[in-house]
């Protein structure tokens, strides 16, 4: 199954492969980010594919490199039973293709992404912060962000408000 | 009208805020607003060991703790490429069988209370005792039990396990039976909940809502008969689907479910294998604890994985499982260290409330409560 999808995107979108891995029996496919909507909506569309269902949206921040960030999409059918992993690379400044309008539970994962990355979905239909309050600085996932502990009350710094590091 | 459903609120089932406007009675948008418990889980995971993961995996879904476990184990264990043995496996259906009973308990005692029938809270939390008495009798601690590792169980199963799992499932249909009286054929109930919040196959497979609520629209899909994980495919169920995708259909789905995790756990303790209660593959699972005590290649063993922790190959997964409220999935990237480089979190109950303003825009303001309640949400697995 995995090599049909495999077989059915090189077939329809070759030049927009850049890279295809495979471990632990699963496909991730490493794509060009202004192709996505129109191979997403192939991949939901095709009679044999049929990939009607995205599991999640994610990114994953890997600063020595360039383009920065990573944008994954999981996608799976429900009636062939057989998953695809879509990659992205993407870098601070620029955005991706929102997918909003071929599966409409990408709103909230891309706001999330949005939220916890900085990553901008062009076309998105209300893209704000989902987790962090509104007026939230930074986002929290980058590497650069640090980890903050806030110092244990106990009773010998009762009265002093806590160090946050 | 703007009316602010606000983050504290009896019905919303945690911090949950929903900002409803209204037409006379008439919802004609409704906005959720979460984060309210967003506590920065996946970015904690980042700087602990795979080991060390395991009890913040619990706290997400708080209900159904060992569910959680068991998704996050199971996507590890792909990632290195091991294999449970089988009595750990059988071990892991019961006790992920007996979490998806208690969480449907929750949902069914709080889902009436919010609706007006009371009674069936007490009852529900009644029976939920004496399964919280088997966890803590398994691994010390009620709730968040951390009871999976690596490769396994924690500790082998106690005296008394059998028995105590056994008196369940004889006197729980009976108590199933007991809340289908109170509540099935009522007609205060069926009002309530009949023909409210209906969402149609198409919709809720576009919206990504997958667990109970996409069962009760009609799509036949449960992970564990489609992609079988930790020996599923050796027990007989059924899964239990309806048509409506109403409030009623979800709680017959999930009443019916139990009946069903009920029959899986009875085939499972009549088939436990002999064995061991955990994979012992050196370089990541802990050696067993008479060998540490007494032998030094063993306790080095212990300290370095303690301390330390174990290095999987360089590579990301993706392993999701049938939780009580859906699926959830762990995506893992490693970097081949020893602490994982990024750990996403595919929470059922997120994707489910992004289908909230598809069920109830267009209803009455009466219905909002019992529609949130219908999707079993827990606020600690959506904003994490």
């Amino acid at each position: 199954m995995d090599n049909l999808s495999l077989h059915k995107i090189k077939e329809k979108f070759a030049d927009s492969i850049l890279e295809i891995v495979e471990f632990r029996n699963e496909l991730t496919c490493v794509v060009k980010k202004g192709d996505i909507p129109a191979i997403c909506r192939f991949l939901r569309d095709d009679p044999e594919l049929s990939f009607n269902f995205l599991s999640c949206i994610t990114g994953v921040d890997l600063p020595e490199r360039n383009p920065r960030f990573d944008v994954v999409y999981e996608l799976y059918s429900i009636s062939k039973n057989h998953r695809l992993r879509l990659k992205v690379k993407v870098n601070q400044e620029e955005s991706v293709p929102s997918i909003t309008s071929i599966w409409s539970t990408a709103d909230w994962h891309e706001r999330e992404v949005f939220d916890l990355f900085g990553i901008n979905f062009e076309g998105h239909p209300d893209q704000r912060r989902i987790l962090m309050p509104d007026d939230y600085e930074g986002h929290p996932l980058r590497k650069d962000f640090p980890l903050t502990r806030e110092e244990v009350t106990f009773s010998h710094n009762l009265n002093r408000p806590p160090k946050i590091e | 009208m703007v009316l602010n459903m606000g983050p504290q609120h009896p019905s919303t089932h945690g911090v949950l805020r929903v900002i409803l406007e209204l037409d006379g009675e008439t919802v004609v948008k409704a906005i959720p607003d979460i984060g309210y418990l967003h506590t920065g889980i996946e970015k904690t995971m980042e700087s602990k060991t795979y080991a060390q993961v395991i009890p913040l995996t619990d706290r997400m879904d708080y209900v159904a703790s060992l569910s959680n476990n068991l998704a996050y184990l199971l996507a590890v264990e792909k990632l290195l490429d091991i294999q449970a043995p089988p009595k750990a496996a059988y071990l892991r259906v019961i006790l992920t069988e007996l979490t998806r009973i208690s969480s449907h308990l929750v949902w069914v005692g709080s889902h009436a209370h919010d609706i007006g029938a009371m009674t069936v809270l007490l009852y529900s939390f009644r029976e939920r005792e004496k399964l919280m008495d088997i966890f803590e009798l398994c691994s010390g601690q009620r709730m968040m039990t951390s009871y999976f590792r690596i490769g396994g169980l924690a500790q082998d199963i106690p005296e008394g396990f059998e028995t105590r799992i056994r008196e369940v499932v004889d006197t729980f249909p009976d108590k199933i039976n007991e809340y289908e009286k109170l509540l099935t054929k009522n007609r205060i109930w069926i009002n309530r909940t009949k023909g409210v919040g209906v969402i149609s196959a198409k919709d809720a497979i576009d919206w990504g809502v997958s667990g109970p609520i996409l069962r009760a629209t009609g799509v036949e899909w449960d992970i564990r008969k489609s992609n079988p994980y930790s020996g599923y495919d050796k027990f007989e169920f059924d899964i239990p689907t309806r048509t409506n995708g109403d409030v009623y259909d979800r709680y017959l789905v999930r009443m019916e479910e139990m009946r069903q995790s009920l029959r899986i756990v009875k085939q499972a303790l009549d088939g436990i294998p002999q064995g061991d209660f955990v994979a012992r593959i050196p370089g990541v699972v802990l050696p067993p604890k008479e060998q540490v005590v007494s032998n030094i290649e063993s306790m080095i063993f212990h300290f370095k994985l303690v301390v330390e922790g174990f290095c999987p190959p360089k590579g990301e997964v993706y392993h999701s499982i049938e939780s009580p409220k859906g699926e959830i999935g762990y995506y893992i990237v490693s970097d081949g260290t020893q602490k994982p480089y990024r750990v996403k979190v595919r929470p059922p109950c997120f994707v489910n409330l992004s289908a909230l303003p598809k069920m109830i825009e267009g209803r009455l303001i009466a219905d909002v409560v019992a529609v949130i309640g219908s999707i079993d949400i827990v606020l600690g697995e959506i904003d994490r």
